[in-house]
């Protein structure tokens, strides 16, 4: 595969480490009192879809950037590309 | 006109005999130059096999090519460029190809048919693995691998293009000058050592010229081109996502064996595309009629390619076929089965006498061309799931242009377009798809291709389907009776399709006769699914040049050379080599030089090599907040010139690593990390800081690399410290406290960084200085320590001092443990959130009875504590149910005069004093233990305090 990235331009996806469902940055409140549940659900619970997946690339053979790829999972295609940082500023 | 060089003559043996060929011969062609038809032994009943194609579609004529007890199996004669010295032998026979005793197998036939296997080995149970898998195993595979190294160079390369061509026949040929002339950047490439594909090997004529005057003059233009690069002998085995492709270039088939190959034997390419032309071509099929497997019957397509392109004369020979390419065939009788004419047998066990046919007809013959039609190569198309549809005018599978990979077009005999004009037509389409305009082509052979519908002869006798595997008509009829109706359960039952070449020549012979006994259509009984690799593709390629000690790097500390020098054994750990331990001469075994080096370094000093931690700079405004989100303990409180241990949780709440860090200023900290996380941890650590945190002012970098870094631990480690460090600075008790850091500068100005950090327990420091340094470093400490007695200590000295002080370490941080089991629990800040904070309080990790980490010593001193051994109360069954925890770490403390040991116990903490069995059924020894603080020196730290 080839991820597209947003700064350096296409790189092929040896040079990136996967970690999994971008989810995985939506860190929930600790102060909740709902905390234990959430971080339960946030640690263990994901989705698995057949089709657009958000989900966390780490550059770590180049820039060490965490990017936010959006890629199908049934044809690989990759829509979308983005900092993992600039999302989780806008978000 | 040929392409054969007879002024070049090669010499070669094919089972010890020498024979003779020349350039521009295959093994195969040569063979048959030779007059030789028996070339190899089937599968499975061992029949008598010849030549059967001309390219890598062959089924029959696999080769082990030899060179001084290096072997490489399975090769197919037609894939074996002939060169001079070449040592080929024929394979899957015992004694001799001539007479081979499995050949028993042939006459035992109605007992083996399919499902065999499954059918017959099934009980007694206690057979399966003492009889019939040591029996199954003798008999099966083929060819036999020499045990001996593979003395042979493979490569890998990257390669990237704008359009990649497959296939260097007519349609491929004509769409890299297209697109060559237009200026992209082009690789066309080819299976076989000459391009031109069919037009090698048919008679035709282009613009009136012979079609090899066309490719040579294309050829010479397209090696002109700077923009154009051909790949000959180049096999494109698969497809990839996003338009990359796999390709094996074969530079050599010759072995290495005398050192005598200059480079890679063979390439493994990655080629990464814009868009892709797929000009693969197409296969011929055999027709299943009984006996079809005589040595001399061979693809007619194959036979035209030896006459035209090889020069061989088969004499008088006769073709079956159903379809109008064998009219280029220069036989004597067609045997055409759109006239209701067909063979029924054959005769002639090593090599083919004749043919009888379905009128009582008998024909003498001892060759015979046969042709069931064509199928187009789709492979590449499939690779990808995509599924190749049904056409019916060409009885064939062809592309479906609505699941082709993205950017691929396919044109020629691979789109079923099987004329020379519609290839030069294709090209042009699809080239001018790409933007590239073109003028006239040539004109070429357009004569329509004519085929009927007819697929195997009906009869009682065996009729090949897929010769490689020995799968018959009557298989595939069997198993559908048996009710594996489905394509692929046809497939796996029978093992159609599944030999080395993948069903190339099988697959849709074996359909057409599961959709007859179905009742069904081929389209509607389905194809089974394409996977790479298109051809056998060898391990070597794979690996390429990432074998023995290139198989992973090496990292070596700036005094490596010095360790050496020293006697050092080395571990490996996260690819550094650490040494393990120093042997000095008359020491007996490791432990001798273990126990010296822990003595020593508490009753005097010794220095270890601790440059392998991970290091990592952190610094900014939010530094110390950041710290305190990835470490439980607090962080941002710490003064400047101290250091703190951390200890590091994952989400989940188990323990991640530990370490210490150290502050610098107020946005300034250096962090340590164990050697083996410290990959990890970064990555964890610019995951915190981009995905969880990315408002925080902070920056990482790792250091790791850049300084040495030296424990000097003992109690005369200040004394000897005082005689490097710079008389300006001052390392006193008073000045200088336990957990103290500060920046310094070393033997006159070199600048350095001094910690008094303790692993070993005894009063201690670390120095660290930039990489270059290093060596200098060491042997300056080693030279100024001699007055007392300084050692050298390794890892495993390290590992015994920790043990007796109690330290966790990798064993204890094993990924199942949290802050609470290794009596870390206070380490968890109560008043600030961190990484891991939340879930470390769940039910079941936390409470009374938890695995607390505690110490152990033998009741009977005399007992060997082992790693790994279970704690069962006294008394109680030695089995899961009662299991209290277990030991994680041992070592024979020379300080205390016999071994300890570290490990997990339910509610451990409470439990001192109290006496166990440790269970370990691993190495059969159960011994009686007694609970102990895990401090078992010093406990009260007044040494490394001092």
């Amino acid at each position: 595969m080839i991820i597209n990235h947003p700064l350096l331009g296409p790189r092929d996806a040896a040079e990136f480490v996967y970690l999994g469902d971008a989810s995985l940055m939506q860190r929930p409140n600790p102060k909740s009192e709902t905390a234990a549940e959430d971080f339960h659900n946030y640690q263990y619970l994901r989705n698995n879809p057949a089709g657009e997946h958000k989900e966390l690339w780490y550059h770590e053979q180049g820039d060490r950037s965490w990017l936010v790829v959006t890629r199908n999972t049934l044809s690989h295609e990759i829509t979308h590309v983005e900092l993992a940082r600039d999302v989780a500023r806008s978000s | 006109m040929n392409l054969i060089d007879k002024n070049r003559p090669f010499n070669f043996k094919f089972d010890g005999k020498a024979l003779q060929g020349f350039e521009g011969d295959t093994l195969a062609s040569a063979l048959l130059r030779n007059k030789i038809q028996l070339v190899g032994r089937s599968f499975k009943y061992h029949r008598p096999r010849g030549i059967m194609g001309a390219g890598s579609e062959e089924s029959n004529a696999l080769m082990e090519i030899h060179n001084q007890g290096v072997i490489e199996p399975n090769r197919r004669a037609n894939m074996i460029k002939l060169f001079d010295g070449l040592d080929v032998r024929s394979q899957n026979r015992m004694p001799s190809l001539n007479f081979d005793v499995m050949a028993i197998n042939d006459f035992l036939s109605p007992f083996l048919a399919a499902g065999f296997y499954y059918k017959t080995f099934m009980w007694p149970r206690a057979f399966w693995e003492k009889l019939y898998e040591p029996l199954i195993r003798n008999a099966a595979g083929l060819g036999r691998l020499s045990t001996n190294p593979d003395p042979d160079r493979y490569d890998k390369g990257f390669l990237h293009c704008d359009t990649l061509i497959i296939g260097a026949g007519p349609s491929g040929l004509m769409s890299a000058l297209i697109a060559g002339r237009s200026g992209a950047r082009v690789i066309i490439a080819d299976e076989d050592f000459e391009m031109g594909g069919r037009l090698l090997s048919d008679p035709q004529e282009i613009d009136g010229a012979s079609g090899y005057e066309w490719v040579s003059s294309t050829l010479a233009e397209l090696h002109s081109m700077p923009n154009v690069r051909l790949m000959p002998r180049t096999s494109v085995f698969g497809n990839y996502d996003h338009g990359i492709y796999g390709a094996l270039e074969v530079k050599t088939d010759e072995i290495n064996a005398q050192g005598n190959i200059k480079g890679a034997r063979q390439v493994l390419w990655r080629i990464y595309s814009q868009n892709t032309i797929l000009a693969a071509g197409a296969t011929e099929r055999p027709i299943a009629f009984a006996n079809n497997d005589r040595p001399g019957i061979m693809l007619a397509s194959a036979m035209r390619t030896y006459e035209t392109r090889y020069d061989i004369d088969f004499g008088k020979y006769a073709i079956l076929s159903n379809n109008s390419s064998t009219d280029k065939n220069r036989s004597d009788q067609t045997i055409d089965t759109r006239a209701d004419i067909w063979i029924a047998d054959t005769s002639g066990r090593k090599g083919l006498k004749s043919v009888t046919l379905n009128s009582g007809e008998k024909i003498a013959t001892n060759w015979l061309g046969m042709s069931g039609g064509w199928n187009p190569n789709v492979h590449l198309t499939c690779h990808k799931r995509g599924r190749p549809k049904w056409d019916d005018v060409n009885a064939c599978f062809c592309p479906d242009p609505n699941t082709l990979p993205d950017a691929m077009q396919v044109i020629g005999a691979a789109n079923g377009e099987f004329t020379t004009h519609a290839a030069f037509k294709g090209a042009k389409k699809a080239c001018a798809n790409l933007g590239h305009k073109s003028g006239k082509s040539p004109k070429a052979d357009d004569a329509p291709y004519e085929v009927g519908a007819f697929w195997h002869v009906k009869g009682k006798k065996r009729a090949w389907v897929d010769f490689q595997n020995d799968v018959t008509s009557k298989d595939i009829i069997l198993a559908h009776q048996e009710g594996f109706s489905s394509v692929e359960h046809v497939k796996r039952y029978t093992t159609l399709g599944m030999a080395t070449d993948q069903g190339r020549t099988s697959n849709v012979v074996g359909l057409a006769v599961l959709a007859e006994a179905r009742g069904d259509s081929i389209p509607d009984t389905g194809t089974t699914i394409f996977r790479p690799p298109y051809t056998p593709v060898s391990i070597g390629a794979f690996a390429g040049p990432h074998g023995g000690q290139h198989f992973k790097p090496i990292r070596k500390t700036p005094s490596h050379k010095f360790a050496e020098e020293n006697g050092a054994a080395f571990v490996e750990t996260g690819y550094w080599k650490r040494a393990s331990w120093f042997a000095k001469p008359g020491e007996q075994g490791w432990r001798d030089s273990v126990d010296r080096e822990a003595f020593n370094t508490r009753r005097s000093v010794g220095i270890c090599d601790v440059t392998t931690l991970g290091k990592i700079d952190v610094q900014g405004a939010d530094a110390g907040k950041f710290l305190n989100k990835v470490y439980a303990n607090t962080f941002s409180t710490l003064k400047v010139g101290r250091c703190r241990y951390g200890l590091m949780l994952r989400e989940d709440g188990m323990a991640m690593d530990d370490g210490t860090c150290a502050r610098f200023s107020d946005t300034h900290y250096v962090m340590t990390t164990t050697t083996a996380n410290a990959v990890t941890v970064f990555r964890h650590l610019e995951f915190v800081r981009q995905c969880l945190f990315p408002n925080m002012d902070i920056h990482l970098i790792s250091t790791t690399e850049q300084w040495a870094q030296y424990a000097v631990a003992g109690p005369n480690s200040r004394k000897l410290l005082q005689k490097i460090v710079d008389p300006e600075f001052d390392i006193s008790n008073e000045e200088f406290a336990y957990m103290g850091c500060q920046k310094i500068t070393v033997c006159g100005g070199t600048r350095a960084r001094i910690f008094r950090l303790s692993f070993s327990g005894e009063l201690a420091f670390e120095i660290a200085v930039p990489t270059r340094y290093g060596d200098t470093l060491v042997r300056k400490l080693m030279e100024a320590g001699e007055e007392f007695d300084v050692d050298m200590y390794g890892t495993e000295a390290l590992g015994v001092m920790r043990i007796e002080k109690g330290h966790a370490a990798g064993n204890e941080l094993n990924g199942t443990t949290t802050a609470l089991n290794l009596g870390l629990g206070g380490f968890v800040a109560k008043k600030k959130d961190c990484i891991g904070k939340v879930l470390s309080q769940r039910e079941g990790l936390i409470g009374d009875d938890v695995l607390r980490m505690v110490g152990f010593t033998a009741i009977n001193p005399n007992d060997t504590i082992t790693n790994g051994a279970h704690f069962i109360k006294m008394g109680d069954p030695k089995d899961a149910a009662h299991d209290q925890g277990y030991m994680t770490s041992i070592a024979y403390s020379p300080e205390l005069g016999h071994f300890i040991g570290i490990g997990f116990l339910k509610g451990g903490d409470k439990r001192k004093g109290e006496e166990l069995m440790a269970v370990d059924f691993v190495r059969n020894n159960h011994i009686k233990v007694k609970v102990v603080s895990s401090h078992f020196i010093d406990p009260d730290g007044e040494r490394l305090r001092a």
